[in-house]
């Protein structure tokens, strides 16, 4: 059901292009008041929710432990894993972000005769999950090229790597390829893994189609149904600007693209998606594990009801006398 | 009360189909199943804490007697807690449900339920969050992954969030380091609202309130038990050890588990240690009040564990010692690394540890003042302070379980297995993807090691018996040893299930087998009181 459902929201919002843009003629709605909303509601959802997040307290340093603590100096500690110093959390944060960490220590375990109980490596998920992530932030950056004159040098040379192998005219890029393999492969394991199928909501689903969406009408738009690339730029610029105009004759398949975009923007402060800005602000990965050290306060912190000494006392003195134990009150 | 179930054969049980229902889980009703849920606490236990909504009832009938608001204390619950807790907020909004978490659960590998896919089984709750609490939830209802709060739901967290052991695994192979525990622990303190805790987690809560201790061993008990031991030392090796209780001035005050201090194999690991402060001339005392380490309070609220961890402190002031010394227990672990001194710090009136016997300064411990035996005692070895003779565990071929909260909530790896292959010949470790951190759970952590519930027990205490299965047929392993008190009540059980003929021991009774005292007659028995096979005692 949700599958369907995601699906065909994606294909509602295309056939709304179209229907705007080469029906109705509302090209400034799609190409200009879309966007300029989607990229606020993009970046004051997002800040708002990283603030929500931020005003909620951290009362326990509890970072997860995934190696040897520092303890005794000939005993040697993993800095990163089990972090102690914020050298140490930077450390663990940047593998976590850059290299996905903790993803690569997945495992898939599968119950033999026997029984036995095996756990083997599992990459796949750790590799499409890289592959898709660069390839996406790849793929905005060149991007810039729309909206930056003249287009600096570090954009020009990620294109250059991005179509290393200079192959075909326009030149073809290599994340263009992996993005889509990428996508396919996480959509086929939502699918054909039980397990995983079985958790997936259609907010799970809708971002998968989206994406994919997205990178076909951008691979359609540079190698088949070229637009007016010229008009596109002037779009850009005209958006960066704000000096918006529309030029005539670029085709639909942009403002397909362009509006597909923009729902991702839109819809991404109120998605999973958020886990972008999420995962910095998770106290398992970005706390120290040195409570023992330093100590860590409670910003709520109240005065609570304990049982003291003496009433303890009181309730066994006689019996803690009789049998040797020394007592305050005699 | 506790009656023990009868768990199905392990032929049986290790019978797993981790296929998912056709019908999708918000439509597939929660099924109370006979062994796999423990007793609803009595009131009195909640009376006697202070606690709200205390009444008798029963999970396995249809009326829970919740109080008629109960559906506003959960939501008002829900809304404090994100406020409070940034764990609990973030990780309600950012799972992308990758299901890196499903396979790592030890209720998921032993039992299959979907439920128990950490994922699923946060968001039985976060369904409940987004429902109340997100825009998206609020309009878009079903298809945002949002659902009604109701009773039926309500029970469902219940018989879920007592089916998590709070052991973290998945939190380490989480992207995003995602904490079901956290999830649980909040999950069960709303529940705590209402008064749904265990029977077997509230007696204990109300013990340890008024003794200090689980069990409830008033003080004299304590000291009687601990002499007993004295006297099965004596027997063993000819020398009377000595020992003081609430004494005033003593250096280091010890605190152990209470298990340690009353059942086997626990009260081993006690004799080990009774008889290595004797040797090293140790100057600590016990506390009859702070007697207990654990603290079954952190399964029923954060304000009930730090109520409970009020006796650590304070009788380390009121002994005037200088520093704490904790046995061997992984929960307690989890809260004197992590929580202790954020509760009752900062422990400036105790001085910094530093090893009387051999000088060390235990750095990662100068804040808080507290120090692992492990730690303490990998030291000694260090130094040659010891005098061993891991001949006397011969008979033992030993492995090492890595418990959740010291592995996950601390990292206490090196330590524990320096000692062991100090003290013993013959050292096996499991499969590397079963232990350190990613060690499995023993299935019965947080509150769970009841008798009704045996089925549970066996089913999330599979994965870490299966891997005991594989180096017990691999090197012929006979001995599992660990630094919990949980593991040491609940293994022996999970072992005599799927292990039949593996035991189950602390580090520090190895270390009072191999430990060669000055003055002590030949060693004929071992802790246990049985003959040492093949030894005369020290060569």
């Amino acid at each position: 059901m949700g599958i369907l459902f995601s699906f065909s929201v994606v294909v509602a919002i295309i056939l709304l292009v179209i229907a705007g843009v080469s029906g109705a003629g509302l090209n400034f709605l799609f190409g200009v008041i879309f966007p300029y909303i989607a990229l606020l509601i993009f970046i004051v959802g997002v800040t708002y929710r990283v603030v929500q997040w931020g005003s909620s307290a951290v009362p326990f340093r509890v970072p997860t432990t995934g190696g040897q603590q520092t303890s005794l100096p000939w005993i040697k500690a993993n800095k990163i894993d089990n972090p102690t110093t914020s050298y140490g959390v930077i450390f663990r944060m940047l593998f976590e972000v850059l290299l996905f960490r903790s993803l690569f220590r997945n495992t898939k375990s599968e119950l033999r005769e026997g029984p036995m109980l095996v756990h083997g490596s599992e990459k796949l998920l750790w590799l499409a999950a890289i592959v898709f992530h660069y390839s996406f932030l790849i793929i905005l950056l060149r991007h810039m090229r729309f909206f930056t004159v003249p287009v600096p040098t570090p954009i020009e040379f990620l294109e250059f790597i991005d179509s290393f192998f200079q192959v075909g005219a326009p030149l073809v890029y290599i994340t263009n390829f992996t993005i889509v393999i990428a996508l396919l492969y996480l959509l086929y394991r939502r699918l054909a893994m039980p397990q995983i199928r079985y958790i997936s909501l259609p907010s799970d689903y809708f971002p998968l189609f989206l994406i994919l969406a997205i990178a076909i009408t951008g691979i359609i738009m540079r190698y088949f149904e070229k637009v007016d690339i010229v008009g596109v730029k002037q779009i850009t610029m005209g958006l960066v600007s704000f000096r918006p105009v529309i030029p005539d004759n670029i085709g639909v398949i942009f403002y397909i693209h362009l509006t597909l975009v923009c729902t991702l923007f839109a819809y991404f402060p109120f998605s999973k998606l958020v886990h972008m800005a999420g995962i910095f602000l998770s106290p398992t990965r970005n706390l120290a594990n040195n409570n023992r050290m330093v100590r860590h306060v409670n910003p709520w912190d109240y005065p609570v009801k304990v049982r003291s000494y003496q009433e303890y006392e009181d309730e066994f003195r006689d019996k803690m006398k009789k049998s040797g134990i020394p007592v305050e009150k005699e | 009360m506790a009656t023990k179930g009868k768990p199905p054969k392990p032929e049986e049980l290790s019978k797993i189909d981790y296929t998912p229902p056709k019908r999708g889980w918000m439509d597939t009703p929660v099924v109370f199943k006979p062994g796999m849920y423990c007793h609803g606490t009595r009131a009195k236990y909640l009376e006697a804490v202070g606690m709200p909504n205390a009444r008798d009832w029963s999970p396995a009938e249809e009326d829970w007697k919740l109080p008629p608001e109960w559906k506003e204390i959960v939501l008002k619950g829900i809304k404090e807690r994100l406020q409070k807790y940034r764990t609990f907020h973030v990780f309600m909004d950012i799972c992308v449900r990758c299901g890196a978490c499903a396979d790592k659960c030890h209720f998921f590998l032993g039992g299959g339920d979907p439920k128990n896919m950490p994922v699923l089984r946060a968001e039985l709750l976060r369904s409940v969050y987004r429902k109340y609490f997100t825009t998206a939830g609020k309009f878009f209802g079903k298809a945002a992954g949002a659902r009604e709060l109701t009773e039926d739901v309500l029970k469902e967290l219940w018989y879920y969030y007592f089916q998590c052991t709070e052991c973290r695994r998945c939190s380490l192979f989480c992207p995003y380091g995602i904490d079901q525990a956290e999830i649980t622990i909040i999950g069960r303190e709303l529940l705590n609202l209402l008064g749904l805790n265990l029977d077997w987690i509230m007696g204990p809560v109300a013990n340890s309130y008024r003794t200090g201790n689980h069990l409830g061993l008033e003080p004299h008990t304590i000291k009687a038990n601990i002499e007993f031991m004295i006297d099965d030392i004596e027997t063993i090796t000819g020398i009377r050890v000595e020992t003081t209780f609430n004494r005033k001035g003593a250096e280091i005050l010890f605190v152990a588990p209470s298990g340690d201090l009353f059942g086997v194999p626990g009260n081993y690991v006690a004799m080990g240690e009774l008889m290595l402060f004797h040797e090293i001339g140790l100057d600590y005392t016990w506390s009859t009040l702070a007697c207990e380490g654990g603290n079954f309070g952190f399964f029923t609220s954060m304000e009930m564990a730090k109520k409970l961890y009020y006796k650590i402190y304070s009788e380390a002031k009121r002994l005037g010692v200088k520093w704490i010394l904790g046995g061997e227990c992984g929960h307690q672990w989890r809260l004197m690394n992590q929580y202790l001194d954020t509760w009752w710090g900062p422990a400036d009136f105790l001085e910094e540890p530093v090893s009387p016997i051999t000088g060390t300064k235990f750095e990662n411990a100068k804040g808080s003042k507290v120090v692992h035996i492990t730690e303490f005692t990998a030291d000694l070895i260090r130094h040659g302070k010891l005098k061993l003779d891991p001949s006397r565990n011969d008979h033992l071929r030993v492995t090492f379980h890595d418990s959740c909260n010291t592995s996950r909530a601390m990292g206490i790896f090196e330590e524990p297995r320096y000692i062991i292959k100090n003290v013993c010949n013959h050292f096996y470790e499991m499969p590397e993807s079963t232990i350190r951190e990613k060690t499995f759970c023993c299935g019965s952590g947080s509150g769970l090691n009841a008798g009704e519930n045996i089925e549970l027990r066996m089913r999330g205490g599979f994965p870490r018996a299966n891997a005991v299965k594989y180096v017990k047929e691999k090197f012929g392993v006979n001995m599992l040893a660990n630094i919990c008190a949980i593991d040491r009540a609940a293994l022996p059980t999970l072992m005599d299930y799927w292990n039949p003929g593996v035991g189950v021991c602390g580090v520090h009774e190895l270390v009072g087998n191999a430990l060669v005292m000055k003055g002590e007659i030949e060693r004929t028995l071992d802790l246990r009181g049985e003959p040492l096979p093949g030894k005369g005692g020290t060569d």
